[in-house]
């Protein structure tokens, strides 16, 4: 094979290992280059502390495709759920906890009307949330200059959309831009219900309850149809699992490979420079790195049209989600919280004001003086992850807003944040801070420097209306081909977004098939 | 690239004078003004066609300071060009002048304007409308400063068969030898005067540029040696008869600047203004690359035609037809129309629906035209002429003769 049929893929996190196997299972020369010295991006288990080891990033898988799972046979390659179909708890401070299934409350204080309320907010946005749900594998449509296939396409999803029938049809255009706030107002009752409600709403976004397209990013959450998941050696083994699946297919990959730019010869791509220096011919490469590294850091602001390059540098994607590792030396109790649900999925927004009042400080760069948390503990269901009798707590804390920069001025952002999260997390688990053997806290600058993540967001761009499905990332290259002949993204970053789903990955995949790519 | 404009006080002024007013309001007898880009300029003098007559046979002055002008500098001043316009902007020499349009992303027309390559790596780039905000956004990635310096370059074109005897009479050595785009500098008044050998009138012509303190003398130094040569001041209505003759499109009249339009069949490629010749895919990167290279492959939209139309009436925004009969399909509009006193004919440029437009092709002009406030329509035969209707061989002769 000559160099201009090789295909690099930049980064091997979820995205770009799904397009690398679909690559190679269609024939292709795939190589992938990964900055780490381990592949798996955001979705990876590594130590944080001696003997204790954490899905650094990502911590719950929840819209992992199915079908990409059963094709790329990632049971076989080794990926097993410690422990499906998580319940989420409420957590109350004195208490008073509220378990929560599927769209029913398991345990816990809520009255009649909302436990009625509770079944038809869940199936409705599951009915929504299906919409989008179609949309997954789907290229998205382009919305100007194209031909009838394009315009089929836009026909399909309005046509997804008609298909809800009448009144959720109208129901659905009326939410979908809406906040997540004033719906769970028109809802519910219990605070207690609508604070973990409304946390899943804005988990991994730069929104409060309160900011419009939080019903979206509820949604988006909701679509993978699954509820959330723990797999047998953290995310890494996702990953693992999708990396097995690929060098099966044939994918070269090679790790502690940072990428330094993408190079071109006239108007196309010719391949790639690491950063040592070491230059890789390809004719086609499919950047795995979110849309704003990959076009103004990799490619170069000055190798685009103007126009495009403000789009992109104009790109949302400003993380407030910090990640929180604890190693503790025995399990950690919280205020009458039956054993049976310690190892769920225990949420700390006890009041969608709460969590609206948390957001507030990160709009003016502060952190919250009282975060919001999404706690594991996946060493109850995973021993291999800690020594043995020992556990590791995983949480997602919000909001930290992202502030680039290291030095002492990050270290004391960082641990005065660090400070204010074991207070809240203590209002709730008495003395845990005497059980933890090492803590540590990644701020979204962490995020941004450890995982590559522009500006620390968890989905390589906010998810919201102007920047989804056909805007995603940006209007004129939401269709995964880049405007410079041979370039693809297959991130987060494209449709449809973030979230351990592959479908992008398998998307750009497509793409480049469709386009002739490494043919 | 950030400016900081927290200093500025021209918000204060709401129109102002250029640095020439005390000259050009004494000779403006007439004493009509509008408002050029901030500025008031003289329409007119004395007389339009007295002023035009200087333009072609003598040597007239036009006030042009209002032109907004920008110093491009920095260590990725041509790169950041080259990725701006269409053209090839390595191919301009220090020294050299260049016309140049530039794009949106759609291939669209923004400007366009002349780049000045004054120094080595060091740039003016003139446009016909405001750019700093497009040339800012167009700046990420770029080590470039960009400065809008229109208030203080004072400017003045200085066109006509006699200029160059003039500037040479005005001791201005060795100014014979700038070829057409050429750049010159000669001291005066204790300042550089730069002198370049352009113009919107496709005649022979100076521009010159100075220091607005030195303004006013370089007007009455230019009139001193002009006196023996017919000097005389022109207004932007002689400057527009001129400048149709010479074919040259304006934004805003020929065509509608991209960033300003709103419905999307209003704005213009360059191909369409028929400036294709200014549009090189050889570079790798420019801003409307991809769509100009779709439209090359699918064919243009419209055409920019020069038409000489019979008889004597005024062709001003007249519908064009393919046939005498006004019921018909329109297959374009007249941008700008003029009687052409050096062509002896009644010429306008004009905007056609592809595949019109063609030479030899049948077209009509339909123009309705008052005669003591009673309107009649006359359809009248056009023909495309190629090349512009007034292209005077002094224009390029090279040293300009004397007179």
């Amino acid at each position: 094979m000559t160099d201009s049929r090789r295909i690099i893929i930049v980064g091997a996190g979820h995205n770009g290992l799904v397009c690398a196997a679909y690559l190679a299972r269609a024939g292709r020369e795939v190589l992938v280059l990964e900055a780490a010295d381990q592949v798996g991006g955001a979705a990876v288990t590594r130590e944080f502390a001696p003997g204790f080891r954490v899905s650094a990033c990502a911590h719950l898988l929840y819209l992992l495709d199915a079908g990409i799972s059963r094709e790329l046979e990632l049971s076989a390659h080794g990926l097993k759920l410690a422990r499906g179909s998580l319940r989420t708890v409420a957590l109350a401070a004195a208490g008073e906890h509220l378990v929560l299934g599927a769209g029913k409350v398991e345990a816990g204080p809520l009255g009649a009307a909302d436990r009625a309320a509770l079944g038809e907010f869940h199936t409705r946005m599951q009915r929504f949330a299906g919409v989008l749900a179609k949309q997954h594998n789907r290229r998205p449509p382009r919305i100007a200059g194209g031909g009838s296939g394009e315009l089929f396409a836009a026909a399909l999803l309005g046509f997804d959309i008609r298909r809800l029938g009448r009144d959720d049809m109208r129901e659905f255009l009326r939410i979908a831009g809406t906040n997540i706030f004033d719906i769970l107002y028109e809802s519910f009752e219990s605070p207690q219900l609508k604070g973990a409600l409304a946390l899943d709403a804005v988990l991994g976004t730069n929104l409060g309850p309160r900011s419009n397209n939080s019903v979206l990013t509820l949604l988006h959450r909701l679509s993978g149809n699954v509820a959330p998941g723990l797999p047998v050696g953290g995310m890494g083994a996702v990953t693992a699992a999708l990396a097995a699946a690929a060098a099966k297919a044939g994918v070269t990959v090679r790790t502690g490979s940072p990428v330094a730019r993408i190079t071109l010869e006239g108007d196309r791509v010719s391949g790639v420079e690491l950063e040592s220096g070491e230059m890789l011919a390809a004719g086609t490469v499919v950047s795995n790195a979110d849309p704003v590294r990959t076009l103004l850091t990799l490619v170069g602001a000055r190798n685009l049209e103007a126009g495009f390059a403000q789009r992109v540098h104009h790109l949302r994607a400003r993380g407030t989600a910090a990640k929180l590792h604890l190693a503790l030396d025995r399990m950690p109790d919280f205020t009458r919280l039956a054993a049976e649900y310690a190892g769920e999925r225990l949420v700390i927004a006890p009041d969608p004001l709460y969590v609206e009042q948390a957001f507030n400080p990160s709009k003016y760069g502060q952190s919250s003086t009282e975060p919001v948390l999404e706690i594991t503990i996946p060493t109850v269901h995973d021993a291999s992850l800690a020594p043995a009798g020992k556990h590791v707590l995983s949480a997602v804390v919000q909001y930290a807003p992202y502030i680039p920069g290291t030095g002492a001025g990050a270290d004391a952002r960082r641990s005065e944040f660090l400070d204010r999260v074991l207070n809240v997390l203590e209002r709730y688990s008495p003395a845990l801070r005497q059980r933890i053997v090492a803590a540590e806290l990644l701020m979204p600058a962490d995020l941004e420097r450890e995982f590559r993540l522009t500006g620390g967001h968890w989905h390589h761009g906010e998810l919201a209306l102007d920047q989804f499905l056909m805007l995603r990332p940006v209007p004129g290259a939401a269709q995964y081909a880049m405007p410079i002949g041979g370039l693809y993204l297959c991130g987060a970053g494209c449709h449809p977004g973030g979230g351990v789903m592959g479908s992008a990955g398998a998307n750009a995949a497509r793409a480049v098939l469709a386009t002739g790519g490494g043919a | 690239m950030k400016q900081d404009m927290t200093h500025k006080e021209h918000f204060r002024t709401a129109v102002y004078q250029t640095p020439f007013h005390p000259r050009t309001s004494a000779l403006n007898v007439l004493n009509v003004w509008h408002r050029w880009k901030d500025y008031t300029v003289s329409d007119a003098y004395f007389d339009t066609p007295l002023e035009y007559a200087a333009i072609r046979n003598a040597c007239a002055v036009f006030d042009l300071t209002p032109m907004t002008k920008h110093r491009i500098t920095g260590p990725d001043a041509l790169a950041f060009l080259n990725r701006l316009v269409t053209r090839d902007v390595a191919k301009i020499k220090p020294g050299r002048v260049g016309y140049c349009v530039w794009c949106d992303d759609n291939g669209q027309v923004i400007d366009d304007g002349t780049i000045f390559h004054l120094r080595e790596g060091d740039y003016r780039l003139c446009s016909q409308e405001r750019q700093l905000d497009w040339l800012s956004r167009s700046a990420l990635g770029f080590d470039v400063s960009i400065v809008e310096d229109t208030h203080d370059v004072a400017c003045l074109a200085f066109q006509g068969p006699t200029t160059c005897a003039v500037l040479k009479k005005m001791g201005l050595a060795g100014v014979e030898k700038l070829t057409p785009f050429g750049i010159g500098y000669f001291p005066f008044a204790g300042v550089e005067l730069m002198v370049s050998r352009t113009g919107f009138t496709g005649d022979l012509g100076y521009e010159l540029w100075i220091d607005p303190s030195r303004a006013v003398a370089l007007w009455d130094a230019l009139f001193a040696a002009g006196a023996d040569y017919g000097i005389r001041p022109m207004g932007t209505h002689a400057l527009e008869v001129s400048r149709i003759e010479a074919g040259f499109v304006q934004a805003g009249m020929d065509f509608l600047p991209a960033d300003s339009a709103v419905r999307v069949d209003r704005t213009r490629s360059p191909f369409e203004l028929d400036l294709g010749r200014l549009v090189d895919f050889s570079k790798p990167n420019f801003t409307g690359r991809r769509a100009l290279l779709e439209e090359q492959k699918n064919g243009s939209r419209y055409r920019l035609v020069k038409l000489d139309i019979a008889g004597n009436k005024l062709a001003k925004a007249a519908y064009i037809y393919d046939r005498n009969d006004s019921s018909k399909k329109v297959v374009g509009t007249v941008t700008s129309a003029v009687w052409s006193p050096a062509a002896k004919a009644n010429i306008a440029l004009a905007t056609l629906h592809m595949p019109a437009g063609l030479p030899g092709d049948e077209l009509w002009a339909e123009i309705y035209y008052q005669r003591e406030l009673q309107w009649a329509k006359v359809m009248a035969r056009c023909r495309v002429v190629e090349g512009a209707f007034f292209d005077p061989p002094r224009r390029r002769a090279n040293p300009p003769a004397d007179f």
